[in-house]
């Protein structure tokens, strides 16, 4: 995708498809010659690990589709069936469940490794705005997923989810019922959810091509945050960034077998294992927590139409960054404060998704305030006016330079 | 200097939940269950075969008549890592079951249980079982143990994950079977409710289940309430996840296998860089 590819198959064959489909080509100068930044830290692995982890739930998506039954009085006894009788059931499930946790985990480092680094910055508008687009698809995938469960967290949180909705003014409700299927959250919920939830994973994968595709366009950003100028300042993608991302994505996946082979139940929630019942609400309704600060933000302002609205824009801003920071500096390396109001704002959404999982109440609303408050000023406030005020210090000239300046 | 700013935001990550924490303690008033020793804790617990085929005593003798285990099958007795039986063990503990079916004219019959079947439930409906039960149906036993736990709060979550503790459901269930006591004064407690110190809220519809000496036990292990406690809920973790034993197993091998790789992986990534850096 960068460029006429200087590939020449060796077999007649390759050469004879090559001539009718440049695919070969293709690969060969996206994956193979793509020259890459030689100062990328592991940070950068990331984008590869969300791209297996992505394989990975599509794969075991795929297999526990043909045990799963969508309908409100088998979905829960189906789930279980595949932990039970299926041959390795408990594996796909657990692997699939946790993978989708891992999956965010990742896609979280991913994000913040960019505002760390300032890789929204320009040219790459284009490519981090699909990044935030395919984190929304994430989104609504793992939410849809999680409930065709069916147990009472699955219900719930699709009954409160749903419900945002009807914060609309005027069509609110009957946007809700049209999502519902229905005057409650019922059979046609489950079902449209689970038919949805197998679409959207391939709509993501289509917004990855589009993401790796303007990626492959403007070139890697790097811990240094200027482009290279020569070639001393990169190395062919294989076999520099193919080993060093397998070798991260190997480490990744021991966190994950861990979590799948010896703690599979930490990242749920126990009431998920208690069949969906309309009649009994469960006494806290929490999110996964992949979603949690989002969800404090959501409870911690007292009007249901702001606070959706709060909900929406917290994630809505993340495509505005190219045009919030307006610092001409992209590395974090090179901007002293904005490097302490990165930390705070990591602090924050950790505390923030903390305060997901405890009840609205007393210090935890006033605590969510203040964090939801420095949330959006962050983004409204300190990335503008940093900019402006921030003295960064002096960039090098070039990426070998920063390389063998660091070793000096 | 990265290294410094992370320790600053770790601290200052603390200090917040340290100002949640007096909070936190306030709205609790119920006890943590203790911690008990469990043979399939940690990374290569297994099953005790007799622990089991004791609390399923139990369970059969005492809990089955009101809670159902209506997603396991006689069958599932018998497996690899469970409770031991053999073919023929199971076959015979599947035929002390009526279970209801239908035959080649149509009729509703009653016949005797075979291994495929699943444990037929005490009540004909939920309706029904609720009815019987002061207006709620006792859960059903099949996931139980994993839809039961206690709150272990912040900083405690965290070490779990790293030292595996993943048994609050058996430790929560064995500490409630024994936790009925006298309601402390000024306790309101409705007609029908019996309190017991770690059901969040006391007031718990389920009476006290277990007295001593109920369950004869031909193995020689006390016949008290805190022996059954454990031994029911032993049995009910191995209902909810009847392949954890091999789980464990195989996730042993999947590390060992990572870590391998993750070293071969590492030494190679170092070959390739070598020129680079």
């Amino acid at each position: 995708m960068s460029g006429p590819s200087s590939y020449q198959p060796q077999s007649k064959v390759l050469q004879w498809i090559e001539k009718r489909l440049p695919i070969g080509g293709l690969i060969h100068s996206s994956f193979i010659v793509y020259p890459t930044p030689r100062n990328l830290n592991y940070w950068w692995t990331f984008g590869g690990i969300l791209s297996f982890m992505l394989g990975v739930q599509i794969i075991t998506g795929i297999v526990l589709t043909m045990h799963y039954t969508p309908h409100v009085d088998l979905a829960f006894r189906s789930v279980e069936t595949i932990m039970r009788d299926v041959n390795y059931g408990w594996l796909l499930r657990y692997l699939h469940a946790n993978g989708a946790a891992m999956f965010f985990l990742a896609v979280y480092i991913h994000m913040l490794r960019g505002i760390y680094y300032g890789s929204y910055k320009e040219p790459r508008e284009v490519l981090w705005i699909l990044g935030v687009i395919i984190y929304l698809l994430m989104m609504a995938t793992g939410f849809m997923g999680y409930v065709l469960v069916w147990g009472q967290m699955s219900f719930w949180a699709a009954t409160v989810i749903t419900n945002l909705f009807s914060a609309i003014p005027g069509i609110g409700d009957p946007i809700v019922s049209w999502l519902w299927g229905g005057y409650a959250v019922g059979n046609p919920t489950l079902n449209r959810f689970y038919s949805l939830h197998y679409l959207l994973p391939f709509v993501i994968a289509g917004a990855v091509v589009l993401h790796v595709w303007a990626l492959h366009v403007t070139g890697q950003n790097n811990p240094a945050g200027i482009e290279p100028k020569s070639d001393k300042d990169t190395v062919p993608f294989t076999p520099y960034a193919t080993v060093k991302d397998g070798f991260f994505m190997v480490c990744f996946c021991i966190v994950l077998a861990w979590f799948v082979f010896y703690i599979p139940n930490f990242l749920g929630h126990p009431d998920n294992y208690i069949p969906a019942n309309p009649a009994v609400t469960p006494t806290h309704i929490v999110p996964e927590w992949y979603y949690l600060p989002f969800y404090a933000i959501l409870r911690a302002i007292p009007d249901k139409l702001m606070g959706v609205a709060a909900l929406g824009g917290s994630i809505v801003i993340l495509a505005f960054l190219p045009w919030l920071d307006t610092s001409p500096v992209r590395s974090a390396r090179y901007r002293p404060l904005f490097r302490q109001f990165f930390w705070l704002f990591v602090i924050v959404c950790v505390a923030l998704g903390w305060l997901g999982t405890k009840p609205p109440e007393g210090i935890y609303v006033v605590l969510s305030r203040i964090f939801t408050i420095y949330y959006f000023a962050f983004f409204l406030i300190v990335l503008p006016l940093l900019g402006i005020f921030e003295k960064t210090k002096p960039v090098p000239n070039s990426i070998s330079e920063s390389v063998l300046g660091a070793k000096a | 200097m990265t290294m410094q700013r992370t320790i600053i935001a770790l601290t200052l990550a603390g200090g917040i939940a340290a100002l949640g924490a007096p909070a936190f303690a306030q709205e609790h008033d119920t006890p943590q269950p203790p911690r008990q020793k469990w043979s399939f804790a940690g990374p290569f617990g297994k099953f005790d075969e007799a622990q089991l085929q004791r609390g399923f005593k139990v369970y059969r003798e005492v809990c089955a008549n009101c809670h159902s285990l209506d997603m396991v099958a006689f069958r599932n007795l018998g497996d690899a890592g469970a409770l031991g039986y053999s073919a023929a063990q199971v076959a015979a503990v599947a035929g002390e079951y009526k279970v209801k079916d239908i035959n080649d004219l149509g009729s509703a019959i009653e016949r005797a249980g075979r291994p495929a079947d699943r444990f037929p439930s005490p009540f004909p409906n939920d309706l029904a079982a609720a009815a019987a039960n002061g207006g709620t149906a006792p859960p059903d036993f099949s996931v139980l143990a994993k839809a039961r736990t206690y709150e272990r709060g912040f900083p405690w979550f965290v070490f779990d994950m790293i030292t595996q503790y993943q048994e609050q459901g058996p430790d929560y269930i064995a500490a409630l079977l024994k936790g009925y006591e006298e309601p402390p004064k000024g306790f309101q407690l409705p007609p029908n409710g019996h309190y017991n110190k770690y059901f969040p809220g006391h007031n718990i519809a389920m009476p006290p289940p277990l007295s001593a000496g109920q369950v004869v036990f031909d193995d020689g292990a006390p016949q008290t309430v805190e022996q059954y406690s454990k031994d029911v809920a032993a049995f009910m973790v191995w209902a909810a996840e009847p392949h954890m034993v091999a789980r464990k197993r195989i996730g042993f091998q999947v590390m060992i296998f990572l870590i391998v790789l993750a070293g071969l992986m590492y030494f190679t990534k170092k070959k390739v860089w070598s020129d680079v850096h």
